[in-house]
């Protein structure tokens, strides 16, 4: 029944590849920064390049979060590429404010306005010389070039453009902490802020996506949902004690920008998914914000420990093969080794120099027959799988070709997540994310425990 | 009328409700820069018909986001290879943007084909190719020879049009295969029909949920060999003995009349356009076929009696959903519009009046024929923005919304009832059981007791 049925044309026999990336377990810098702006309120996300990428983001976003998704395009042509965007652009910033009134517009590049060479501060100078943007309305911008990074460093780019743009550092601390939060779902967005008011810790996060793409359904569409940072907050970043970056490759740069341009210490931690990572964040809160830890987060640690130790046996010795972005794979790497699991395949596309030496740090080095691909594709990781099989599999929904392929038990985690709902709803961080995740992995380990059970092994009690 | 489309001052144009006079609708221009604009590239129009031909390898020459957003997400579903769903990309880095991604072509096309051995690849072009200037034609000719099979070069660079010079990018691809192929491949039909004089190729049927394989089941019925269906559960050998085919069939007016045309002026093929969405039009798409092999009587009389037995069926089944819905009204936003125009004829049958109706890629004369089907004071819209359809929606008040992707959210948000007729149908709407999960599809979303819990 492992029959192969979707991906029949991949074989187990491995060739080394390098010029060639088969099925990407990453995307292109553009559609982070548009995910990223989103996370603004009245921010209107706009892409430099083609009206095709605009397009195809768009896209990927309202697949993933079923919501509307807002972004507008430069809408280049053949004439654009020879002369430059500058024109279109400068028409795009017009038409924005008259008809779509946003507060701010956050363009991003594409490969093909970065090598055509855009000047993109000098074409928002003259937006701004000409009278195109009204008083109280910016534009903001980010480079994005698709054949740099991927969709993580563009989110990236992108939140270190609204720490660039606006953070303001008056000399006058107050006493809200920034929280730069990594590329996760609405719902983590709402956990985390969850967590910090339960902490008793003020804050301001950025970006913050939740009551933007879950927003509910009210009968009236809304260009721009209530949720988002409020422009005001990211301008009082500048003024913060101390800010936290969670993950480091989407919100280190913006946290070493705020820490040289405002001198607001930074911490980079892991995203806060497991139990030991959120141990980190909840620790680092708590002595940052001179706060004691409230009996009740004490109390949702205590029973992601009692869930974890509840369903020990059924989580011992068994592998997993993870894929996704660098951020999520370490801590979610270190929960799993924290069960007692054994990572023993792991891919993310996104390339870069830090993620390897930190996921040592978490789970230790790669043992013989174990295969960690930074960069890879999913091509390569279903390679493996199919010469040597892993007792799960956790990725995008492009996993379920894998999974399907091989038989394997698959939860979906990262993104896209393009056919199952919850991830906007329900989150994957903190303890009660740390819960979630685990009930996600057990449903799926013991429904195949069921599916294979002899009659007589087909138990009542679990 | 004038009050629900009220639009953006440079969009006037293309915006118009339908009254007395000529509707001059402006169409074919550029995207306004700036706008929330539904359209995509050339890229994305020449992706998406080539997209279904699965024993080709689909190599996407360029950074990898073009290849990572068009991976499996067509349902073109094939019989066969499963080729086409994966996802192969030279992921061009800055390395190669400076130094040129030739060399990273070559490699590249050459470890795919020793590794999946097809019957022929497509290499797309994206922007930034364009730019840094590859010859991409040098590496197809270089490969093909090498390797013995075709390799053809689709010059699709995302800015030098819209989604319909995309198109064009395919046809021309295309047109480079048609023809190359000697003597008659296996014929993957019905065996009795393999050697009928009666031949049609079936163009621009992507064989979305299956529909393709539908039709040719009609055709096939009445008597008809089909040469090949470009490019639906399409076939490298088929494609290059399209030629061999009497009568061009197409369907999708923007993606294949181009190449229909072609090969009418090279090989001599008449081309006849057709729809499949809707009672009227799959009879009409059936009897089209049948008047042109007049010379065998038995086939229309067979395409005579296939429409009388399905049109009885259907109107039987659509008949208790056509008594719930009779009343409603519907606004229509999808990629063609000639598409369009079949679907204000489809909803017609199940009593639904179309209130709005708009297209990315219409132009003059396909709005022409779908304002003189409309009913006065429909709402035409070309290449339109979520604002303004949302606006138009509700002063049309609009229950019902038949779109693609980026438009599901917005209807639901409005809470209005909606229809996927763009490339996420999970069901087949073609032909006329097609007909009958239009009609089921429609009851189900727009009758769904949800939208009475909405309080606007």
């Amino acid at each position: 029944m492992p029959s192969s049925k979707l991906l029949k044309h991949t074989e187990a026999a491995i060739v080394p590849r390098e010029a060639l990336t088969v099925n990407p377990a990453k995307t292109c810098q553009p559609i982070g920064a548009m995910y990223a702006a989103l996370g603004v309120h009245r921010c209107l996300p706009h892409s430099h390049g083609s009206q095709g990428c605009c397009s195809y983001h768009r896209s990927a976003l309202t697949r993933h979060y079923k919501e509307p998704v807002m972004a507008a395009t430069s809408s280049f042509t053949e004439g654009a590429s020879v002369f430059g965007g500058q024109s279109n652009l400068l028409q795009a910033i017009t038409t924005e404010f008259s008809l779509y009134d946003p507060e701010i517009i956050a363009v991003h590049t594409t490969c093909l306005s970065e090598t055509i060479g855009d000047d993109i501060p000098q074409i928002i100078g003259k937006a701004k010389a000409e009278g195109k943007i009204p008083a109280g309305r910016y534009v903001i911008h980010a480079n994005t070039p698709s054949y740099i990074g991927s969709h993580v460093t563009g989110y990236s780019a992108m939140v270190r453009a609204f720490v660039d743009y606006f953070a303001e550092s008056t000399g006058r601390r107050h006493g809200k902490l920034s929280i730069l939060a990594g590329w996760v779902e609405p719902s983590d967005m709402a956990e985390l802020k969850r967590m910090l008011a339960e902490l008793g810790a003020p804050f301001i996060l950025l970006p913050d996506t939740s009551g933007v793409l879950d927003a509910p359904l009210t009968g009236r569409f809304e260009m721009y949902p209530e949720g988002g940072t409020r422009l005001d907050d990211i301008r009082l970043m500048g003024d913060s004690y101390a800010a936290i970056g969670l993950g480091p490759f989407a919100t280190g740069a913006a946290a070493k920008l705020l820490d040289t341009k405002c001198k607001v210490p930074m911490n980079i931690l892991d995203l806060p998914i497991g139990l030991s990572a959120t141990d980190r964040f909840i620790d680092k809160v708590r002595k940052l914000a001179k706060v004691g830890v409230p009996d009740s987060i004490a109390k949702e640690r205590g029973r992601l420990l009692d869930m974890m130790s509840d369903m020990h046996q059924y989580t011992y010795g068994k592998t997993v093969a993870l894929a996704g972005d660098p951020d999520q794979l370490a801590p979610l790497a270190e929960f799993l080794t924290d069960l007692d699991m054994k990572v023993k395949y792991l891919v993310t596309g996104t390339p870069g120099k830090s993620f390897e030496p930190r996921l040592e740090e978490l789970i230790g080095k790669a043992e013989p027959g174990d295969y960690r691909g930074a960069p890879a594709d999913l091509f390569a990781l279903h390679q493996r799988l199919k010469s040597q099989g892993t007792d799960l599999l956790i990725a995008n929904t492009y996993g379920k070709l894998i999974a399907h392929d091989e038989d394997i038990p698959f939860v979906r985690f990262g993104f896209p997540i393009l056919d199952r709902v919850g991830h906007s709803d329900f989150p994957y961080v903190g303890y009660r994310g740390g819960m979630r995740l685990l009930e996600k992995i057990l449903s799926v380990l013991m429904d195949r425990i069921e599916r294979d059970a002899p009659n007589e092994k087909f138990e009542l009690v679990m | 009328m004038e009050a629900a489309i009220a639009v953006l001052e440079g969009r006037r144009d293309q915006v118009k409700a339908v009254g007395p006079g000529a509707l001059e609708l402006e169409c074919g221009k550029p995207s306004l820069a700036g706008s929330v604009s539904q359209r995509a590239c050339v890229f994305c129009g020449s992706r998406v018909v080539l997209y279904p031909i699965a024993d080709a390898i689909h190599l996407v020459h360029g950074p990898v986001g073009c290849a990572a957003f068009t991976w499996d997400i067509r349902g073109s579903v094939s019989s066969g290879p499963q080729l086409h769903r994966l996802s192969f990309s030279t992921d061009l880095r800055e390395g190669e943007v400076i130094f040129g991604g030739e060399k990273k072509l070559y490699a590249a096309l050459s470890a795919l084909i020793e590794e999946h051995a097809p019957k022929a690849a497509f290499v797309y072009s994206t922007c930034i190719v364009g730019l840094i200037g590859d010859d991409v034609s040098a590496v197809c000719r270089r490969v093909a020879s090498e390797r013995g099979i075709p390799v053809i070069p689709v010059q699709s660079e995302g800015f030098k049009g819209t989604k319909k010079d995309g198109y064009r990018a395919a046809c021309d691809a295309l047109f480079e295969l048609v023809g190359t192929g000697e003597g008659e491949a296996p014929y993957r039909g019905d065996p009795e029909l393999a050697d009928s004089p009666y031949s049609i190729n079936i163009m621009g049927e992507f064989n979305l949920a299956g529909e393709a394989w539908i039709i040719r089941k009609y055709y096939e019925e009445m008597g008809v060999r089909v040469q090949s269906i470009v490019t639906g559960d399409g076939r490298v050998e088929e494609i290059r003995r399209a030629h061999r085919a009497r009568l061009d069939v197409v369907q999708c007016s923007g993606s294949m009349n181009y190449l229909a045309r072609s090969m009418e002026e090279r090989y001599g093929i008449p081309r006849r356009q057709v729809s499949y969405f809707g009672l009227d039009d799959a009879a009409e798409a059936l009897y089209e076929v049948a008047d042109f092999f007049k010379e065998e009587p038995s086939i229309m009389a067979r395409a005579t009696a296939i429409v009388a037995r399905e049109t009885q069926a259907v109107q039987a089944a659509i008949e208790p959903f056509r008594r719930d819905l009779e009343g409603k009204r519907a606004a229509v936003y999808v990629g063609g519009a000639f598409k369009a125009r079949s679907l204000v004829k489809a909803l017609r049958l199940l009593g639904i009046s179309t209130v709005l109706v708009g297209s990315q890629t219409g132009n003059r004369e396909d709005y022409e024929a779908l304002a003189a089907i409309c009913d006065p004071d429909t709402v035409i819209v070309d290449d339109s923005n979520p604002a303004e359809l949302s606006r138009i929606v509700r002063k049309t008040g609009a229950e019902l919304f038949i779109g693609g992707v980026k438009e599901r959210p917005i209807a639901y948000k409005l809470g209005l009832g909606f229809c996927d007729h763009n490339h996420e149908r999970k069901i087949p709407l073609a032909g006329f059981e097609g007909m009958v999960n239009f009609a089921r599809e429609v009851h189900a979303s727009a009758l769904s007791p949800i939208w009475s819990l909405v309080r606007a």
